[in-house]
C-alpha cells in the first residue's frame, strides 16, 4: 500500500430539496486500500457514493477521484473505475457471455481482449456451466461474482461497491470477499459499501455515516479500541445510537 | 372488507403520485374532443384548384367566377398546357383541374352544350369524388340559371329529411367515437400495465400471499381506473353538449348505466391482456398496437361498416368499441331507450362475463 | 464507433430474445395493415334502404325496382306505416325511408308535380350527404326517363343548353381506397412501432437499473443514443419494406415513384421518430409514463396527418399545427411517390422539413439524456 491518495473529499454534500442527504463530508482513500464505507439503511453511502462515480452531481463541496474532479471531469473518472450497484445491473435477458462481451466493448476492450478475459472470468470463476445462460436465470451468488468481474474487465484503478453481498449466504459471501482481496492485491483500490459489521472487519479502514454525516473513520481495530468494545458491530450500535 | 379498502386507497396513492400521468389521462379527451370538434372533418373546404382556359371568353369566366366564390374551392392559379396538370399534381398542393374546351362559350350557343373536364387528383379518392360533385353542382346551378326561361314539367321533387343531424355536422359522428376510443383504451392499457407492473417487480407476489384473496387483489388494482374513466366519460359528455352542441335526447340515466359497462367490458380486456403478457412492455404493446387501430378502424367510429368488405363486417363484431358506439348514438342523438338497445347491451355483458371468466381461469392456472 | 457496435449488438440480442414482442413487431403490424387496409374506406355502399309505398301503382313500383337494382343499396323490405319505418330507423336497422305518398302516379300526371319524402339517418353527416346524392341522381334520371312518356306531343323543347361536365379521376381511375389506405396505413404502422420501442427504451433500463451501469462508463452521450437508435431504425426500414412487398403483392398498389426516394426519405423519416422517442425517453421515469406520452402524440399525430381525413379542410390554425407533424410529411411523401411517381424535387419542401426535426429531435434527445443527477 503506497501514500498516494485515489480518492480525496473535502465538505461534499448532496442536498434533494431541503433535506440534506450528504451533510459536508471530507475523507481520504489511499491505492490499494479496502475502504468500508458504513451506515444504517438512508445514513446516506449509496448518494455519497453516486458522487463519487460521477452519476450524482455534488450541491457543494468537492472531491477528487482518480486525480480527476467529481463535478467537471466526471467522464474522464469513468474511465478509471469499476462500479458494482445493489442491484447487480446486468442484463438478465443476455447470456454471461453476451453480458461480457458488451461491458469489455463499451469499456473499450478490443475483440481479442474481450475472448481472453471470458475465458479467463470462465476459469477463474469455474463458469463453463453457466456462460451461455441467460443472466435472468442464474441464482443470486452467481449474479454478484460474475457482475463484480464485470466491473473489473477494463482494470479500472477504483472499484466502487454498493452492498455487495446483500441477500446471499454466509459462504457466499465468504469467497465474495476472497475476490475482493485478490482484487486489492494487484492494486485496485476496493470502495465498498456495506451494512454487514462482520464485513467491516475485513476492511483496511472503514468509516461510519450516520444522518449524513461521517462519524468516525479508521482501521476497524483502532475503532474498536477507541470505543472500548469487542466487536464493530458493538461501535457501530454506539454510533448509531448516538 | 377493511383491508381492502386500504389496498384499494394505495392504488389511488400510485396513481395521483403520477402527475404526468394523470395530466395525460385527463389531458386527452380534452385535447381529442377539441381537435375533433375544431379541426378534423371528412368535408372539403378551401380546396386549392387550377384552371386551364382554352376559351377565356365570358361564360368561362363566369363560371370560374361561380368557383371561386365558393366555400369549398380557392383558385391558386391558372394554367395554360396539359402538360402542366401532370406537373401540378406532382407538388401536391392543388387537388384538380377545371379544364374548358376551346370556344366553349360559342359552342353553348351554337350546339346547344358545351364540355368541361373536371380532373381531380385521385390518390385522395373520397377528396376527388367529392370534389368532382361539388363543382358539377356548382355547374348544374349555372346550367339551371341559363335555362331559366325554359320551364320543366313533370316535376317528381324530392323532400329530403336529415334526421338526428340535420346539419351534417361532424362533431356529432366523431364525440360517440372518441369517448368510444379513450374508455377504451385508457381502462384496457391502464389495467394491463398497473397488472404486469406489479408482476414485473415482484411485488405481485407480494399481493398474492397476503390474506387478500386473488380477486380482491384484481378488483382492488380495477376501482380507481373504474373512477377516473368515469370522470373522463363525464368530462367528454359535459363538453360535447357545452361547446359543441351534441344533444342528449335519451335518459343521462341510461347513459351512465352504458358507459359503466362498457368501462368494465374494457378493462376485463385489460385484466386479460396482462396474463398474456409478462412484462409492461408486451403488455403496452399488446394493448396499443393490437387494440388502436382496430378500434379505430372496425369501430364504425371513423369509416361506415356497412360498406367494408363482408368478412370484416363480421369480424368488427368482436369489437366492443362497434356495440358502444351504436348505443351511444342511440341514446345521445336518436334518443332511444333500452327497450331498442337490449340487443347491444346484452352483447357487450356478455363479453364481459366471458372476458372476465377467461381471465379468472389463466389466473387460476398461473396460481396452481 | 466500435463501442457503438457493441450497443448495436447487445440491443439486436435483446429484442430477438424476447420471444413474446416480436410477433407484436413484426407479425402484428403486417397483419393489420393486410387486415384494416379494407377497413378503411368512405365508399358509401350497402346503404340500408326501406320504403313505404302508398300508392301501389305502376310507377312507384318501377321507381323502387330503380332503387332495388342500384349497387348503393341494400333494399331492406317494405314498411306498411311511417311509424314501424320510424321504429326500424331508430334500432338501426334502416338508414334510409322513401315514402311514396297516395295518388303519387296520379298526381305527376294530373299536376305536373309529385312530392316525394325521404328521410336520412344523418348522425353520419358525410354519408349522410352522399346518400343524398345518389337518391337524387336515381330519382332524376328516373324523372327524365318517365317524362317524355308523360308529355304531350308538341310540347317537347330543345332550348335547353346544357354544360356538359365529364370528371376525370386521374392516378386512381377506379377511385379504388385501398391504393390510398394502404401507404397511409404503412406510414403508420412503421410509425407507431418505432415511436412505442424507442418511447420505452431507455426508460426501461432507468427502471430495471441497468442505465446506472451505462452511465458510469466512459461511453459518450451521443454513441450510447447512435447504439440504442440503430437497431429500431433497421426495424422500421425492415417494416416499411415488408410492408411495400404486402402493398405491391395484396393490394396491387402502384409504384410509380422511385424506391431509392422512398427508402432514402423513410431513412430520415424514422431517425425523427426515434428522436422524439428517446426524448421521452429521457424525460419520464417509468415505463408506463413514456408510453402515456407516446400514445398522447401519436393520437394527435395520427389525427392530424391527413390520413384520414384532408388537412386542406382544417380551419387555418389547425393546418398551422400539422406543420410541425411529422406523421403528415411522411404520408404525404409516400403517396406522392408511390402513386404520382412524384420525384425528388417534388418532395423536397417535405424532405428538408423532416430533415431539420431529425436534427433538432435529435440534437433535444441527446442534450437531454443525462448521465449525471
Amino acid at each position: 500500500m503506497t501514500n498516494e491518495l485515489v480518492i480525496q473529499a473535502e465538505n461534499l454534500t448532496k442536498t434533494f430539496g431541503s433535506f440534506t442527504a450528504v451533510d459536508a463530508i471530507s475523507f481520504s482513500v489511499r491505492k490499494g486500500e479496502i475502504f468500508g464505507f458504513l451506515g444504517a439503511n438512508g445514513a446516506g453511502k449509496t448518494t455519497a457514493m453516486k458522487m463519487l462515480i460521477g452519476i450524482s452531481t455534488p450541491s457543494a463541496g468537492k472531491a477528487t477521484v482518480a486525480g480527476f474532479d467529481v463535478s467537471s471531469e466526471a467522464e474522464k473518472i469513468k474511465k478509471n473505475i469499476g462500479y458494482m450497484s445493489q442491484k447487480f445491473a446486468l442484463y438478465d435477458d443476455l447470456t454471461v457471455k453476451q453480458n461480457i462481451t458488451f461491458f469489455g466493448g463499451i469499456y473499450g476492450l478490443s475483440r481479442a481482449q474481450i475472448k481472453l478475459k471470458t475465458a479467463e472470468l470462465v476459469e477463474e470463476l469455474d463458469l463453463k456451466e453457466v456462460v451461455n445462460q441467460l443472466v435472468g436465470a442464474l441464482p443470486l451468488g452467481w449474479k454478484q461474482k460474475i457482475s463484480f468481474s464485470v466491473s473489473l474487465l477494463h482494470n479500472p484503478k477504483i472499484v466502487f461497491l454498493d452492498e455487495p453481498t446483500g441477500g446471499v449466504d454466509p459462504i457466499t459471501r465468504r469467497q465474495f470477499w476472497e475476490m475482493i482481496y485478490k482484487a486489492a492485491n494487484n492494486g485496485t483500490t476496493v470502495f465498498v459499501t456495506t451494512h454487514y459489521m462482520d464485513e467491516a472487519e475485513y476492511c483496511d479502514r472503514v468509516s461510519i455515516m450516520v444522518n449524513g454525516k461521517i462519524e468516525a473513520l479508521d482501521s476497524p481495530k483502532n475503532l474498536k479500541t477507541q470505543f472500548g468494545v469487542e466487536n464493530m458491530n458493538d461501535v457501530f450500535l454506539k454510533l448509531a445510537r448516538g | 372488507m377493511k383491508r381492502f379498502i386500504g389496498f384499494i386507497k394505495k392504488e389511488f396513492y400510485h396513481i395521483f403520485r403520477d402527475k404526468r400521468s394523470l395530466f395525460i389521462l385527463f389531458g386527452m379527451p380534452i385535447a381529442q374532443i377539441l381537435l375533433f370538434g375544431f379541426a378534423i372533418t371528412n368535408e372539403i373546404n378551401n380546396v386549392d384548384i387550377a384552371v386551364l382556359d382554352h376559351s377565356k371568353d365570358v361564360t368561362t369566366q363566369e363560371i370560374i367566377n361561380k368557383i371561386s366564390a365558393s366555400k369549398y374551392f380557392t383558385i391558386e392559379t391558372f394554367i395554360e398546357r396539359e402538360a402542366d396538370i401532370e406537373a401540378v399534381f406532382k407538388k401536391g398542393k392543388i387537388k384538380a383541374v377545371l379544364n374548358f374546351e376551346k370556344d366553349f362559350g360559342q359552342h353553348l350557343i351554337t350546339d346547344g352544350f358545351a364540355t368541361v373536364q373536371i380532373i381531380t387528383d385521385a390518390t385522395d379518392p373520397n377528396t376527388a369524388n367529392t370534389i368532382s360533385n361539388y363543382t358539377n353542382a356548382i355547374l348544374q346551378n349555372y346550367q339551371q340559371e341559363m335555362n331559366k326561361n325554359v320551364k320543366l314539367a313533370y316535376q317528381i321533387v324530392p323532400q329530403t329529411r336529415m334526421v338526428y343531424n340535420p346539419e351534417l355536422k361532424g362533431v356529432f359522428m366523431f364525440v360517440p367515437g372518441v369517448m368510444t376510443i379513450i374508455l377504451m383504451l385508457v381502462s384496457a392499457m391502464m389495467t394491463s400495465i398497473s397488472i404486469s407492473r406489479e408482476k414485473e417487480l415482484g411485488t405481485m407476489e407480494i399481493l398474492l400471499v397476503s390474506p387478500l384473496k386473488p380477486l380482491q387483489v384484481i378488483i382492488g388494482k380495477v376501482v380507481p381506473y373504474i373512477f377516473l374513466s368515469i370522470i373522463n366519460a363525464t368530462v367528454i359528455v359535459v363538453m360535447s353538449i357545452f361547446i359543441f352542441r351534441v344533444p342528449v335526447n335519451g335518459s343521462l340515466f341510461l347513459l351512465a348505466l352504458e358507459s359503466i359497462l362498457f368501462i368494465i367490458t374494457s378493462l376485463s380486456l385489460g385484466i386479460l391482456i396482462s396474463t398474456a403478457s409478462a412484462t409492461q412492455q408486451t403488455a403496452m404493446m399488446i394493448s396499443l398496437m393490437g387494440l388502436m387501430l382496430p378500434t379505430i378502424l372496425l369501430s364504425g367510429f371513423i369509416f361506415p361498416i356497412t360498406s367494408m368488405p363482408l368478412p370484416l363486417q363480421v369480424i368488427s363484431n368482436i369489437i366492443p368499441a362497434k356495440w358502444f358506439i351504436i348505443i351511444l348514438k342511440g341514446i345521445m342523438l336518436k334518443g332511444v331507450g333500452i327497450s331498442f338497445l337490449w340487443k347491444e347491451t346484452l352483447v357487450l355483458l356478455g363479453m364481459t362475463l366471458f372476458l372476465i371468466g377467461l381471465s379468472a381461469k389463466k389466473y387460476k392456472i398461473r396460481l396452481e | 464507433m466500435k463501442t457503438i457496435g457493441y450497443i448495436i449488438q447487445k440491443e439486436f440480442r435483446q429484442i430477438f430474445r424476447n420471444k413474446a414482442m416480436l410477433p407484436i413487431i413484426f407479425i402484428m403490424p403486417l397483419f393489420q395493415l393486410i387486415i384494416l387496409s379494407n377497413a378503411a374506406t368512405f365508399d358509401v355502399k350497402n346503404i340500408k334502404f326501406s320504403y313505404i309505398d302508398h300508392d301501389h301503382s305502376a310507377m312507384s313500383r318501377a321507381l323502387i325496382e330503380k332503387f332495388n337494382t342500384s349497387s348503393y343499396f341494400n333494399v331492406i323490405t317494405d314498411f306498411p306505416s311511417a311509424a314501424l319505418a320510424n321504429s326500424a330507423m331508430l334500432s338501426g336497422e334502416v338508414d334510409v325511408i322513401l315514402e311514396i305518398p297516395q295518388h303519387f302516379e296520379r298526381d305527376l300526371a294530373k299536376d305536373k308535380y309529385a312530392p316525394l319524402g325521404i328521410t336520412i339517418n344523418a348522425i353520419d353527416g358525410a354519408a349522410a350527404g352522399i346518400e343524398n346524392v345518389y337518391i337524387s341522381q336515381i330519382i332524376q334520371g328516373f324523372n327524365r326517363n318517365i317524362r317524355p312518356e308523360l308529355m304531350q306531343q308538341g310540347q317537347a323543347s330543345n332550348l335547353m343548353k346544357s354544360i356538359n361536365t365529364i370528371p376525370l379521376f386521374w392516378y386512381n381511375e377506379t377511385l379504388n381506397y385501398k391504393t390510398f389506405m394502404v401507404p397511409g396505413i404503412l406510414v403508420l404502422l412503421v410509425t407507431m412501432i418505432t415511436l412505442f420501442l424507442s418511447g420505452m427504451n431507455i426508460v426501461r433500463e432507468k427502471e430495471i437499473g441497468t442505465l446506472e451501469q451505462i452511465n458510469v462508463t466512459p461511453i459518450k452521450k451521443s454513441q450510447f443514443i447512435i447504439g440504442k437508435l440503430f437497431p429500431f431504425w433497421v426495424i422500421g426500414l425492415a417494416l416499411l419494406s415488408v410492408g411495400l412487398i404486402i402493398a405491391k403483392l395484396i393490394f396491387d398498389v402502384p409504384m410509380l415513384g422511385s424506391l431509392v426516394l422512398m427508402y432514402g426519405y423513410t431513412s430520415v423519416y424514422i431517425l425523427v421518430i426515434l428522436g422524439i422517442g428517446l426524448f421521452i425517453s429521457n424525460f419520464t421515469d417509468t415505463q408506463q409514463q413514456a408510453m402515456f406520452i407516446s400514445w398522447f402524440f401519436i393520437v394527435i399525430f395520427i389525427l392530424m396527418s391527413g390520413l384520414f381525413t384532408p388537412i386542406e379542410s382544417m380551419p387555418k390554425w389547425a393546418q398551422t399545427i400539422t406543420d410541425f407533424n411529422p406523421i403528415k410529411y411522411f404520408v404525404q411523401v409516400m403517396r406522392m411517390v408511390m402513386l404520382k411517381g412524384s420525384s425528388l424535387t417534388d418532395i423536397m419542401p417535405q424532405l428538408l422539413k423532416t430533415l431539420a426535426f431529425a436534427v433538432i429531435m435529435n440534437g433535444l434527445a441527446v442534450w437531454s439524456y443525462r448521465k449525471t443527477s
